[in-house]
């Protein structure tokens, strides 16, 4: 019982210690933003490395996510009123406010949060965050603030991408399987939605950017032990961030909402 | 001249230095000795700040590590040291002589161009030339070190720290290294701070030797002196003797020793 009762307290010491540990990195993340130099060269490679390297598979996921999005309507639609009625507007409402956000996080959380994890940790049991400090800059500033601005500027932005090749995804199967004419999905679409639509997705792109960028990189920068470490830094990152996207999404929808952006 | 006084270092329920007093003069090269997990490279990194004591000082030139604050403050600081790392702890991503001048653009004023040439200088000094280009993971072990080495020493510090500086290398190669320790201590006139097992390279560069066991000082005195040490911990360790008063080691032997008993019978 007592050995329950250590492990417990066990836990809780721990997670506390942690989450003071991750406010610290936010506040010196946001402080350090805005009193100090960026590293702009850091910020672009991260961009590249975070952006354009993930365009084509997430790209790929909405395109397919749009499809099936489109399949579904379709058939849905015929089996109720025997067409397919509101394929456009279902597809992009479904897109824009919540699949493409989400979607597009969780792919980039699972390729570039896990690639920024399993780096910083490397360079964590491996002495190079300490050599950083030693050479006279602070690894927030030269690692942690080019990522989390190289994820704010470039999540969105993949978004919209993803916005873009699901809707063009749900037309191709709209129009090869129930032959809806592309004036008509592309008027379900622009006669139901309004900008306020996308603005609300869009705005979620940036809670997931910052969650993604912190978590990965609080991951990597207290990485303990070797390989194994690095190894279980990066699960941590990838599973946290999926998480905290999902949880969030509901928060975040619910405050657009109240803010009437909806 | 860096003083330390009293100083306690612990990680969680762990005290790894137990009120460490020791000076270093300036000019001077103090080898720190003792085993494995005695606090040698903990107390370095709290000389350089990267830890801080939970209680003691630690005064460099005057000023306590401790009261460092600022920015501005602390670059200064760190602008007297340069810092060589165990494993090197070279920047996988960059070359060799972006490896050497990284730190120049954050501790020095020298524009950007002058780099490349600091970078051929800081390896000529340390025995390389055209390896600029090349990144760490095409350099052998020795190599590495003497990168590293570049980097510590391209800002021109007024002390070095060396933290294991040959650990892992052949024995030529650790005579090398601790040459090249004599020599930019004779040529750069900084004053050092090495931690080793080593205690052929420790003999051989050091101004004086400081032994200390679990978090503590047990002696500091001239390589000679050590030599002849009466002092039982530092006699059994600087003979390399698995019986004597450092049991830690000793119980480390048994440990492996019914481990390959074990290994046999099974």
């Amino acid at each position: 019982m007592s050995g329950a009762i250590h492990a417990f307290g066990k836990l809780i010491l721990e997670g506390a210690e942690e989450t003071g540990q991750f406010s610290f990195l936010v506040r010196s993340t946001f402080g350090w933003m805005t009193s100090y130099r960026i590293e702009w060269r850091q910020t672009l490679i991260q961009m590249v490395r975070v952006g354009v390297e993930s365009l084509p598979v997430t790209a790929m996921t909405a395109f397919f996510t749009g499809m099936v999005l489109a399949l579904q309507t379709g058939a849905s639609s015929k089996h109720f009123f025997n067409e397919p009625l509101f394929v456009g507007t279902v597809v992009a409402f479904s897109l824009v406010m919540e699949l493409a956000p989400v979607m597009t996080a969780i792919v980039v959380a699972g390729r570039a949060g896990a690639a920024i994890a399993a780096e910083l940790g490397t360079m964590k049991v491996t002495e190079q965050i300490d050599a950083l400090y030693t050479l006279g800059t602070d690894p927030i500033r030269y690692l942690v603030i080019p990522r989390f601005i190289a994820f704010m500027l470039v999540l969105p932005l993949l978004t919209v991408a993803s916005d873009f090749t699901g809707i063009f995804g749900g037309y191709l199967v709209a129009h090869a399987k129930y032959q809806i004419p592309a004036t008509v999905y592309w008027h379900d679409i622009t006669n139901n939605m309004e900008i306020r639509h996308f603005v609300h997705g869009f705005l979620k792109t940036f809670v997931f950017a910052a969650v993604v960028s912190l978590v990965s990189c609080f991951k990597g920068v207290t990485t303990r032990g070797g390989a194994e470490g690095v190894g279980k830094a990066t699960t941590a990152a990838v599973v946290i961030s999926m998480v905290l996207i999902l949880v969030l999404d509901y928060f975040a929808t619910a405050v657009l909402n109240a803010f009437g952006i909806t | 001249m860096i003083d330390a006084e009293g100083v306690v270092k612990r990680f969680g329920p762990r005290t790894i230095l137990r009120g460490i007093d020791i000076r270093v003069e300036t000019g001077e090269t103090l080898v720190i000795i003792g085993g494995s997990g005695c606090g040698k490279s903990t107390f370095l990194k709290c000389v350089i700040g990267l830890h801080h004591p939970d209680s003691g000082k630690i005064v460099v030139d005057g000023v306590n590590v401790a009261d460092l604050k600022t920015e501005r403050e602390i670059a200064d600081y760190r602008r007297k040291f340069g810092y060589l790392f165990q494993e090197g702890a070279l920047f996988d991503s960059m070359t060799v002589w972006e490896n050497i001048t990284f730190g120049l653009r954050y501790l020095t004023d020298i524009p950007t161009g002058k780099y490349r040439k600091i970078a051929s200088d800081c390896l000529a000094l340390v025995g390389l030339k055209d390896v600029e280009d090349f990144k760490p993971s095409e350099l052998s072990g020795g190599m590495k070190k003497r990168v590293a080495l570049a980097r510590a020493i391209a800002a021109q510090p007024s002390y070095i720290l060396y933290d294991e500086p040959t650990t892992g290398l052949d024995p030529i190669m650790t005579d090398v290294i601790a040459d090249l320790i004599l020599d930019l201590q004779k040529q750069l006139k900084v004053t050092a701070i090495a931690v080793t097992h080593d205690m052929k390279a420790a003999y051989k560069v050091a101004s004086r030797i400081a032994m200390f066991h679990e978090g503590k000082v047990l002696q500091v005195a001239h390589p000679e002196i050590i030599k002849i040490s009466e002092n039982p911990y530092v006699r059994q360790f600087v003979d390399g003797k698995s019986e004597g008063p450092i049991k830690m080691k000793l119980k480390e032997f048994e440990a492996e020793g019914a481990s390959n008993h074990v290994a046999k019978k099974s």
